[in-house]
């Protein structure tokens, strides 16, 4: 069965690179452009992994994975934060909310993959 | 990814970039007038950093390099630690325009010669030092993307094929549950790398009334045998190292030691181990799985139980190409000219007022109008980008003229057609550059005036009576009409006897080949006068004129059309031709009698209205429609006005009525004519000229009164 991966970034550079690789990987994707309109598209979704950026305007990465996290229904769907730099502090934060890995930017496209097939079920 | 795909990334990443650029400068503009709230900074950081982020996916390195310099300034005001004084701003906006270039110049495939910049790149590198922090050694922690997928999975590694035999002792914390990783699927990444066994461990499995749902109870042991380095095991438990213990065993090695947890630690926290101790790490690392998993989990198969709905995502806006846009209003145009057309068949045809044919094209009539107006809608844009750039102008010839200067905005949402934005860049630039150079004096002038030492360029846009006005007022010296006139005597553009008003001395500024700067100055002298910012303006149908204050300052006022595929005019009849005159020049039509017509020179005839004399200008004789003057009392007079502001009458033969007309081009179909702007097709299919009023008034001035009084037009 195809897998769904929702990509919750405000660049559309990145938003486009994460659905090419994604798609061309066999995956279907969601997009959304922050934190707000990730929660959104997960109203009508359930994706099988959340790939989120980390600095957004109106909700950030971590509001993001707190929210999924407190949600008993999206609780289960890993969540893969972009970081630009390998930011130490910044990864420690996500895992405190609950991200369950992350993928390096810029990334490369194995390694994406390789990242959600990781957390993937 | 194929060679087209990354291409359309590449442009959207450009596109984008142009609009981070502009949040960025919207946002330090804010930050230098002292606005530096968290959310300012913090798009203002967000833009850099997005910049940064694509340009390292197409191994931009300048462009990366600069930004992260750029943006580790930003991330230390965003933190608090550095304020954003006026000396701090200084450089950020300069860096500002370092970035704007390297993004253009990458986008063009150039390169930036480093040296130009070096010195903004040290003065901004000089901010991230801060007094009593050691200064950190620059690491940029970026590897170059390879963007090609289909690679394999796992990257082979160069090591040879001999096989490592390694034993897992995995066990699991609740952490890494409630954090969404599995168990399982770890062992299946290692179960790809090899051969595997592996051996669950159930003997910490508690009493189903004691058991926790978000526990963790299990353990494991595995056996691996694989070709691959210790490393790509390590990779596997990346995301769970600080979510359960992991101790990996291979053949020679005996137990990882303590430190090498450490490092490995690091490694996956950091990739920096180099800026933090392993010890430290070490202990860092249970802290960030402190957290209890204190929820109550249905524990598994969640995820399959609900349905996946492939929603589409809500966008606000689409991307069209212009070419398409184009096609288009091209399309209405044509539309609007054969709606009338048709309109003119049924009037012929002599249907009655009531008709289902002549109420149907009514309807048609008005949808069309509609049509056109949307259409024209696509193409307006805001006039914020350009503005935007101005502040960058106004930054580079202040610091070039040791002068203080600051821009303020007004109506940057004010929306008009993108070719009119696009072809203002360069008057705009031209004129906010001489209101800098020439119009604002030295902070030392300026605080012996009695005025503050820091000038201000005013730069407004507003939409008035359908046409869009732009203003760029400065509160500087004013026009020095002593030295102006001077000046035109010196280079023969008038003469030294000549009666001039205020108002006549400062249109002098627009003769082609005027400048009143005792020096041509790199920045404002450059070829280009004001009679090139004229004339561009009035390609685009526009008018612009100057008023000015001694002492106080000058402005100069631009009015420009909406867009530049229709027009509102008034169709008149001349010997037997009809012709548009732009509604907009029309100030309001009269009917001459005799006694208000004198004679002025040989030819010259002016009009008596209101106790003022008007030029008067026969459009039949003018044009070359016919010889003979026009007998004015069985004509109509078109009271115009000029983009100077000055006063003609226009005499034609009669008033058609008012329409709304489709441009075309007269250069483009067939080459540029005196006097005529452009042409329109009529409902009767046939060809009108539009006036061009200015240069109709213009002509007439240099035939009749000579070259000496053209400016006074």
């Amino acid at each position: 069965m195809t897998q769904t991966i929702l990509t919750i970034d405000d660049s559309r550079t990145m938003r486009d690179m994460l659905r090419m690789a994604l798609v061309e990987a066999g995956f279907n994707v969601l997009q959304a452009e922050d934190g707000v309109h990730g929660l959104e598209v997960l109203q009508t979704a359930m994706p099988d992994v959340i790939v989120t950026d980390i600095n957004m305007p109106k909700m950030d990465g971590f509001g993001v994975i707190e929210a999924v996290r407190k949600d008993p229904k999206y609780r289960r769907v890993p969540i893969l934060v972009l970081t630009t730099e390998s930011d130490a502090a910044k990864k420690m934060r996500a895992k405190e909310a609950g991200a369950t890995g992350w993928i390096v930017k810029p990334f490369e496209p194995t390694k994406l993959i390789a990242a959600i097939r990781r957390v993937a079920a | 990814m194929t060679v087209d795909t990354m291409a359309a990334i590449r442009q959207t990443f450009f596109q984008e970039c142009e609009e981070q650029l502009s949040e960025m400068e919207v946002g330090l503009l804010a930050m230098d007038e002292g606005n530096a709230d968290s959310e300012t900074v913090n798009a203002v950081f967000r833009a850099v950093h997005s910049i940064k982020g694509g340009a390292g996916a197409f191994k931009l390195t300048a462009l990366v390099q600069f930004a992260h310099t750029f943006e580790t300034a930003l991330d230390l005001v965003r933190g608090g630690k550095l304020a954003p004084t006026p000396e701090v701003m200084k450089p950020m906006l300069r860096a500002a325009d370092v970035l704007s270039d390297l993004v253009e110049a990458s986008r063009d495939g150039r390169e930036i010669d480093e040296s130009s910049y070096a010195s903004i790149a040290e003065d901004v590198k000089a901010l991230t030092v801060i007094e009593g922090e050691a200064e950190e050694e620059e690491v940029i922690d970026f590897q170059p993307a390879v963007i090609d997928i289909g690679g394999p999975e796992v990257a082979p590694e160069p090591e040879g094929p001999k096989l490592h035999e390694y034993r897992i002792k995995f066990t699991p914390r609740p952490e890494l549950y409630a954090n969404a990783n599995e168990a399982s699927l770890i062992i299946r990444e290692l179960s790809r790398l090899g051969q595997i066994e592996v051996n669950c461990d159930t003997s910490g499995v508690l009493d189903l009334d004691a058991v926790d749902p978000a526990g963790a109870y299990l353990s494991w042991d595995i056996k691996l045998n694989s070709e691959v380095p210790i490393e790509s095991v390590r990779e596997i438990f990346e995301f769970v190292d600080g979510e359960a213990d992991i101790n990996i065993e291979t053949d020679g090695q005996p137990e990882v030691s303590a430190a090498d947890i450490a490092s490995l630690l690091a490694l996956a926290l950091g990739g920096n181990s180099t800026s933090e101790t392993p010890a430290e790490t070490a202990e860092a690392a249970p802290e960030m799985a402190k957290e209890p998993a204190n929820e109550a989990a249905s524990a598994s198969s969640a995820l399959t139980e609900t349905p996946k709905n492939v929603a589409v995502q809500a966008q606000t806006t689409i991307r069209v190409e212009f070419d398409r846009v184009d096609r288009l209003i091209n399309l209405v145009g044509e539309l609007v000219i054969n709606q009338a057309m048709l309109s003119q068949r049924v009037v012929e045809a002599n249907f009655a007022g009531s008709s289902s044919v002549v109420i149907g094209l009514e309807e048609l009539e008005q949808l069309t109008r509609e049509i056109q107006e949307s259409v024209m809608a696509i193409r307006a844009q805001p006039v914020k980008p350009l503005f935007q750039r101005m502040s960058r102008i106004v930054r580079e010839v202040a610091d070039a003229t040791g002068k203080e200067v600051r821009l303020k905005t007004d109506g940057e949402a004010t929306e008009v057609d993108k070719t009119v934005v696009e072809r203002l860049a360069e008057p705009l630039t031209h004129m906010i550059r001489n209101a800098v150079d020439h119009g604002i004096e030295t902070p030392e002038e300026r605080v012996a005036a009695g005025k503050p030492p820091e000038g201000t360029v005013r730069l407004s846009a507003a939409h008035r009576s359908g046409r869009i006005v732009i203003e760029i007022s400065d509160d500087g010296a004013g026009i020095n009409r002593a030295k102006v006139r001077a000046s035109a005597i010196k280079k023969g553009l008038i003469s030294p006897d000549a009666q001039l008003s205020d108002s006549d001395i400062d249109n002098l500024l627009f003769l082609p080949g005027f400048s009143t700067a005792a020096t041509i100055s790199a920045i404002s002298g450059r070829g280009v006068g004001m009679d090139v910012v004229k004339r561009s303006i009035q390609a685009l149908g526009g008018r612009i004129s100057i008023s000015s204050r001694p002492g106080q300052g000058s402005t100069f006022s631009m009015s420009l059309p909406l867009t530049l595929a229709v027009l509102d005019g008034m169709a008149v009849s001349v010997a037997g031709q009809t012709l548009v005159v732009p509604l907009t020049a029309i100030v309001e039509t009269l009917k001459p009698k005799n006694g208000e017509l004198h004679g002025l020179g040989a030819e010259g005839r002016v009009m008596a209205i209101r106790n003022t004399f008007v030029p008067l200008i026969d459009v039949g004789t003018q044009l070359g429609f016919r010889d003979t003057p026009a007998d004015p009392e069985r004509s109509v007079a078109i009271l115009v006005e000029t983009g100077g502001g000055a006063r003609n009458a226009l005499l034609v033969d009669s008033i058609q009525d008012q329409r709304q007309v489709v441009i075309k081009s007269l250069e483009t179909n067939y080459g540029t004519v005196a006097g005529i702007a452009a042409a329109t097709i009529l409902g009767d299919g046939r060809v009108a000229l539009i006036l061009d009023v200015d240069a109709l008034v213009t002509g007439t001035f240099e035939d009749h009164l000579g070259e000496s009084l053209r400016f006074g037009t």
